[in-house]
């Protein structure tokens, strides 16, 4: 019972049960549980189904999620450097990320400015590559397709995702080095003559990341999709329509809220990628969670490391909501 | 040749099924045209080919003398009104109305302009505005066919456009449908199951069963002269008496039957020895009074008895499980029937019809 593990899971499992047998063991009981009945919640679902909804959101939401990016926010505000005080509260390691250190000459820290600036781009440009490729995928899944093709399809997709995440782009890598596939099918039908060095010019990155994310903007705008009334397409081509009205004025509209949904997680998931860009990514395209990583892990500062962290996270928030503003869409659609 | 609407030994077929088996018709310019028949009859079937979004496998639909083969729906001067009426949820009803012009290049302010005349028109002035979801069920019904008139159609397709209303609603908007169709003066093709629907508004009907066009003609011709045995049991109640033909001449045929020999109209030149059916409505039934039987007596058991006001149903055993039904009409007096009772009805030959054997409506 000494190592902490176990001390750890006694308590953990301790509050646990206080929470639940608590007013069991209540003398009054009886009047515990007549007042929790009185909730409609609990009216509806039972005692017992209730308190496990309930708990289980607790848990998840309270324990899982809240509680360690708490943690994580106080220790942002602290002095994580060698020699530094790590009991009062500093912005020093915010502070850093857009003056950098006091001592340079520099007025801002350009360096992971710039970083932080391209990572932002980069995951729109992401983003939009992946809306591009998955939209007419989704929409002839959700519209054409019959039942057999449509499986097959989504089999299709599915399928790589099996594979883990480095071993993909691992393999991205033998597709797009310059002695890889890409090149040696490229000069041998003579179009070059040089191999073109994809991966120092960010194609093989980009490539990566819209191939990592592609089911996430699927299947978001699929669901949209497919409860649109084929009838309403019929209807708009009836009336005149050409293919891409049809799109701009009848589909995408009605699927707005599925392509929000999935824009929304292919952003923030390239935003926040680590091994992709560092595995494809060129020797001199940083992406900001590898400074991320690098503050934990090489440079020990965990401070540090969460200050940028929450930056990043906050800015891409800042960001989705204000693009989902502009294009008018409730974040409960969202969830739909 | 200035006709409406032209098929031209029209076939569909998806695979193997024969969805519209050779059909051929002429549909007159500004005709109200409907489309009769049970579901699966392949009447949705035409109107998505006149439309334009499938193409027959055989045979030619021409509109206004143009051969439509190969030209898709976004091109031809048709408009098409959904069953589930299909309006654009985010759009506002002037938007849904205008989208045809908007297709067109029409300027916003054109749009409106138009749009609020056939708001005027559907009788909704000033609602543009509003969303599709704030509207009824005929207002939105009204609302799809002022969307379909703005781009100014030839031909208005309708398919099965009032089955989502509830009667009284439907009933109403039977006669706006001919009131807009005689203001507009355009063709209009209706498609429906409903032979009320299909007699009060068309000027003719086309009745279809399994693919094939039975019959083509105006509501009293359908009604009072099927040519075939599947018009006479679909369209209105009618009693069949299945039986031989032992006598027939240019104007009636006489088939033997369990009921004795029976007389009716010889429409289909019948000739001796063929299997047929003569048909009689309720409504041509009458009771024989008194002891001596006329022509066209059947005699038979009541069933039942049912007391409708205006007139009286009546069910008789018929042959094997059906019955006969028999309708008077309320003349005031007690008719003095009881379930279990002999009576003997007859009818005027003039007002029965002797047509080939061939397959029945399904009740």
């Amino acid at each position: 019972m000494n190592d902490p593990l176990s001390t750890f899971f006694v308590v953990f499992l301790a509050v646990i049960m206080a929470l639940t047998l608590a007013p069991v063991l209540q003398n009054n009981s009886a009047r515990v549980w007549e007042n929790l009945r009185q909730i409609k919640f609990v009216r509806k679902n039972g005692v017992f189904v209730s308190t496990y909804l309930v708990g289980a959101v607790v848990l998840w939401v309270g324990l899982m999620i809240v509680a360690p990016q708490l943690y994580m926010v106080d220790y942002s505000f602290r002095d994580g450097a060698i020699g530094g005080n790590p009991e009062g509260h500093t912005l020093v390691n915010y502070s850093y990320l857009i003056f950098g250190r006091e001592s340079d000459e520099a007025w801002f820290n350009w360096l992971h400015l710039q970083v932080f600036l391209r990572t932002i781009i980069a995951s729109v440009m992401v983003t939009l590559l992946a809306f591009a490729l998955c939209y007419p995928i989704a929409y002839y899944l959700a519209q054409t397709a019959r039942g057999g093709t449509a499986r097959l399809f989504l089999i299709c997709l599915i399928l790589p995702f099996w594979v883990n995440e480095i071993l993909r782009a691992f393999a991205f890598r033998i597709l797009f080095g310059s002695s890889g596939v890409i090149n040696a099918v490229l000069i041998s039908i003579g179009l070059i003559d040089d191999p073109i060095d994809f991966i120092k010019i960010d194609v093989a990155m980009y490539a990566g990341l819209s191939y990592a994310y592609i089911l996430l903007m699927v299947f978001p705008i699929y669901n949209a999709i497919e409860s649109l009334d084929h009838n309403q397409i019929e209807a708009a081509r009836d009336l005149g329509s050409p293919w891409w009205r049809i799109h701009y004025r009848v589909v995408i509209p009605y699927a707005k809220p599925g392509i929000a949904s999935g824009c929304t997680m292919v952003f923030m998931l390239s935003a926040g990628a680590l091994a992709v860009p560092q595995i494809l990514g060129g020797p001199s395209s940083l992406w900001f969670t590898q400074i991320i990583y690098d503050w934990f892990f090489s440079g020990g500062d965990w401070a540090r490391g969460s200050a940028y962290a929450f930056v990043l996270l906050f800015s891409c928030i800042i960001f989705v909501l204000t693009i989902m503003r502009l294009f008018k869409v409730n974040l409960g659609e969202l969830a739909k | 040749m200035s006709s409406g609407v032209d098929l031209e030994h029209v076939s569909i077929r998806f695979g193997n099924f024969t969805a519209v088996d050779d059909a051929n018709l002429s549909i007159r310019k500004g005709e109200f045209f409907s489309f009769l028949g049970p579901s699966g009859c392949g009447k949705t079937t035409i109107l998505r080919a006149i439309s334009g979004f499938n193409e027959p496998t055989e045979g030619v639909i021409r509109i206004n003398g143009a051969d439509m083969r190969g030209i898709g729906p976004n091109k031809r001067p048709t408009a098409l009104i959904f069953q589930n009426l299909a309006l654009f949820p985010l759009m506002s009803v002037a938007e849904n109305i205008a989208f045809g012009l908007e297709v067109e290049g029409v300027k916003y302010a054109e749009r409106r302009r138009r749009a609020e005349e056939l708001l005027n028109l559907i009788a909704l002035p000033g609602q543009g505005d509003k969303m599709v979801s704030e509207l009824s069920g005929g207002q939105k019904q009204r609302v799809a066919i002022a969307r379909a008139l703005a781009v100014e159609p030839q031909v208005l397709l309708l398919d099965e456009p009032l089955s989502a209303l509830d009667l009284k609603l439907r009933q109403h908007m039977r006669s706006e449908l001919r009131n807009i169709q005689q203001r507009v003066g355009i063709t209009f093709i209706y498609i429906t199951h409903d032979q009320g629907e299909a007699l009060t508004m068309s000027d003719r009907v086309a009745v279809m069963s399994a693919g094939v066009i039975q019959q083509v003609g105006d509501g009293t011709s359908i009604y009072n002269n099927p040519q075939t045995a599947f018009v006479a049991s679909f369209v209105g109640e009618n009693n069949p008496f299945f039986g031989k033909v032992i006598q027939a001449d240019n104007q009636y045929a006489q088939i033997k039957n369990k009921f004795g020999t029976l007389r009716g109209r010889n429409t289909q030149g019948l000739q001796e020895g063929d299997a047929a059916i003569l048909f009689v409505r309720p409504e041509s039934l009458s009771l024989v009074e008194g002891t001596n039987p006329p022509e066209n007596s059947i005699e038979s058991t009541v069933l039942s008895e049912e007391f409708e006001g205006h007139s009286i149903h009546i069910h008789l055993e018929g042959e094997g499980s059906k019955h006969i039904a028999l309708s008077l009409s309320n003349d005031g007096v007690d008719t003095n029937m009881h379930v279990g009772d002999k009576v003997t009805i007859c009818f005027d030959p003039d007002r029965a019809i002797v047509l080939p054997e061939g397959e029945l409506a399904d009740e």
